[in-house]
């Protein structure tokens, strides 16, 4: 009977310290990452204290006597976050993120599994591989590179108003990234181009694993190939849209940060300012840290409930689950 | 019959054809677009009307560029942290996640419950800002190196890796007398190879094109990676575009700001697009292990 190399000792009633000295190299690798942790992990959430007092000055360190003493923000600490709750920006913040979010949700969830279904249907080996490298091609670039694509082609004078003015759809150019209501527009599309062969990929993956005899049996029975798609490729696959679902839902205030900051510009803001960007701006430019740590745990905290939520409809709805 | 299948190219197939075609003529423009207009003459690109090919070849935005001593020096900051951060961190989660894969080791469940918990909680922008500035990592080349050293879902990934190992091999090593870092380091590492190229590729695509921790930690330009300073000068470059009507002398230096720019760019792409075909069954193992194993 082959043992493998991390089953459990019957002998596990030794000593502790015998125990760490057998272990004592496996010990100290694991505790190398353990304290990592702790300092890059756990520390900041100790630090999530910072929205709880009523100022804090960034020069401060964490574990001072000087923090320990600053005073706690009224209202029971919670004086920032009703603060935030009854700023004007709220309400605007709140819109565009989940706004922004609930798009991306929508389009480019799905459309990466419907991409995924119909590349699985090239029956050409070779030309499925090549559109595959090819599209997931620009998940590679940069948001500070696409940006600045983006920012060229659809600035004055930039590509997208020639062929625009070309097809007389519209007789001056425009400066999309100026106006706010293209923002949202050219957020989804551009992180729809940037993600969709990339996010493919792990549809097609799961797709490779499915039983090719249910085909066979289904053609058998003269089922299409749409009927096919339906009855075995989407039901054999759902566990992994499931758990895409989940992770994506979980991530519902993120809106790539990455990507809005290189985009976001003062003529835009009113359509463009996510919460992390608001965040980011009211901490470094407007220095209010309290204020920022306190929008920031709120986010957090949103986050982690819908990640549950979603987790635990999606239990009994199809037995799949993250956690 | 197999044959007979496959000559039976239904109208379903050549549609599904053509909207491949052109999702892939999409995924593809963009970039070419970029590096036709970079090659082209800066001044004649901005009349428009380019598409297919630069229409007067100029080499003189790239020379700019290699001649720009901030761009160099960004773009060896970028290589350098690249290379030490990536090596660093394969490494050094590497050797966490073999600890871990010993099921017996004390504390085992401990330290992976406290690693899943920082999978799905965090503090914040503002609070790990702060944390690393206590650290001394502001303005400091290691910030782009001590806080990617560790990532726990790479981890599970080499985790579940070892666990894979067939026991035998680290027994006979035993009986030869090896302790556990000599087994790490001889026998587990070099059976490795494909987890590590995998977890190195995703690591090094990140550094690469990282740019918000040099804009948020480092104030030196002595020490920003081109992916920062590329922010910096489209940032301001988008700023000033959308201000209405600029006056024709001012539009002059803008034009070969933009065509250094696109070159910039160019530049900066160029590495990782050269390498990540052939790499690809690397990402796509590495992305199956990770979501579904994981």
């Amino acid at each position: 009977m082959k043992k493998r190399n991390n089953e459990l000792t019957p002998l596990a009633k030794k000593s502790f310290w015998i125990r760490l000295r057998e272990e004592k190299y496996l010990q100290v690798m694991a505790l190398l990452g353990i304290v990592w942790m702790l300092v890059f992990n756990y520390i900041p959430m100790y630090g999530i204290l910072i929205a709880f007092k009523k100022n804090f000055f960034v020069t401060t360190p964490l574990f001072s006597k000087k923090f320990f003493s600053t005073p706690w923000a009224a209202d029971g600490g919670f004086q920032h976050f009703i603060a935030f709750f009854k700023d004007e920006e709220f309400v605007n913040v709140m819109v565009n993120t989940l706004g922004i979010s609930i798009l991306k949700l929508i389009f480019n969830f799905t459309l990466p599994i419907i991409f995924a279904l119909l590349l699985n249907e090239v029956k050409n080996m070779r030309f499925k591989k090549v559109i595959q490298t090819i599209t997931y091609m620009p998940h590679f670039l940069s948001w500070v590179v696409l940006g600045g694509i983006l920012t060229t082609w659809l600035g004055d004078g930039g590509l997208f108003n020639e062929l625009l003015i070309k097809f007389g759809i519209i007789d001056k150019s425009v400066s999309f990234l100026a106006y706010p209501e293209y923002f949202w527009g050219i957020t989804v599309i551009s992180d729809l181009w940037k993600e969709l062969g990339w996010s493919a990929i792990i549809y097609l993956a799961a797709i490779s694993g499915i039983d090719q005899e249910m085909y066979e049996a289904a053609k058998v029975d003269g089922a299409s190939r749409w009927k096919q798609i339906w009855t075995i490729t989407l039901p054999s696959i759902a566990p992994t849209i499931t758990i895409m679902f989940i992770l994506a839902v979980g991530g519902l205030l993120n809106t790539n940060f990455d990507q809005i900051l290189v985009l976001n510009n003062p003529l835009n803001a009113p359509r463009s300012n996510v919460l992390d960007i608001y965040v980011y701006q009211t901490a470094m430019r407007g220095m209010r840290y309290s204020y920022a740590s306190a929008i920031g745990l709120f986010k957090s905290v949103i986050a982690f409930i819908l990640l549950f939520i979603t987790n635990k409809i999606t239990t009994k709805l199809n037995d799949t689950a993250l956690f | 019959m197999a044959s007979s299948k496959l000559n039976r190219i239904t109208v379903g197939d050549i549609m599904i054809g053509i909207l491949m075609l052109v999702i892939c003529f999409v995924s593809l423009y963009p970039v070419w677009y970029t590096v036709i207009i970079s090659f082209n003459d800066s001044s004649d690109a901005l009349r428009g009307g380019i598409y297919w090919w630069p229409r007067k070849f100029s080499l003189e935005s790239y020379k700019t560029v290699f001649q720009d001593t901030t761009i160099i020096r960004a773009f060896m900051v970028t290589v350098l942290r690249t290379v030490i951060g990536t090596v660093t961190s394969v490494f050094f989660t590497a050797m966490v996640g073999y600890a871990l894969s010993k099921k017996y080791i004390m504390g085992n469940k401990f330290y992976t419950i406290l690693g899943t918990i920082t999978m799905f909680f965090g503090g914040g922008l503002i609070p790990y800002f702060i944390t690393l500035k206590n650290l001394g990592l502001y303005n400091n080349f290691l910030v782009y190196i001590i806080p990617s050293l560790f990532n726990f879902y790479n981890m599970i990934i080499f985790r579940s890796f070892f666990n894979e190992l067939p026991a035998g091999l680290e027994e006979s090593a035993r009986l030869d007398g090896a302790n556990d870092s000599m087994i790490f380091i001889r026998i587990v590492i070099p059976l490795s190879a494909p987890v590590i190229a995998t977890i190195a590729l995703f690591n090094g695509v990140g550094h690469w094109n990282d740019y918000f921790t040099g804009v948020l930690y480092i104030n030196d330009a002595e020490l920003q990676p081109i992916q920062t300073y590329l922010f910096r000068i489209i940032a301001s470059a988008s700023a000033s575009k959308t201000v209405v009507a600029m006056p024709a002398g001012v539009t002059a230096q803008q034009v070969s700001s933009q065509s250094v720019r696109l070159a910039t760019m160019v530049v900066t792409t160029f590495p990782i697009m050269c390498v990540y075909p052939f790499l690809q069954k690397y990402f796509v193992k590495g992305m199956l292990i990770g979501s579904i194993k994981g």
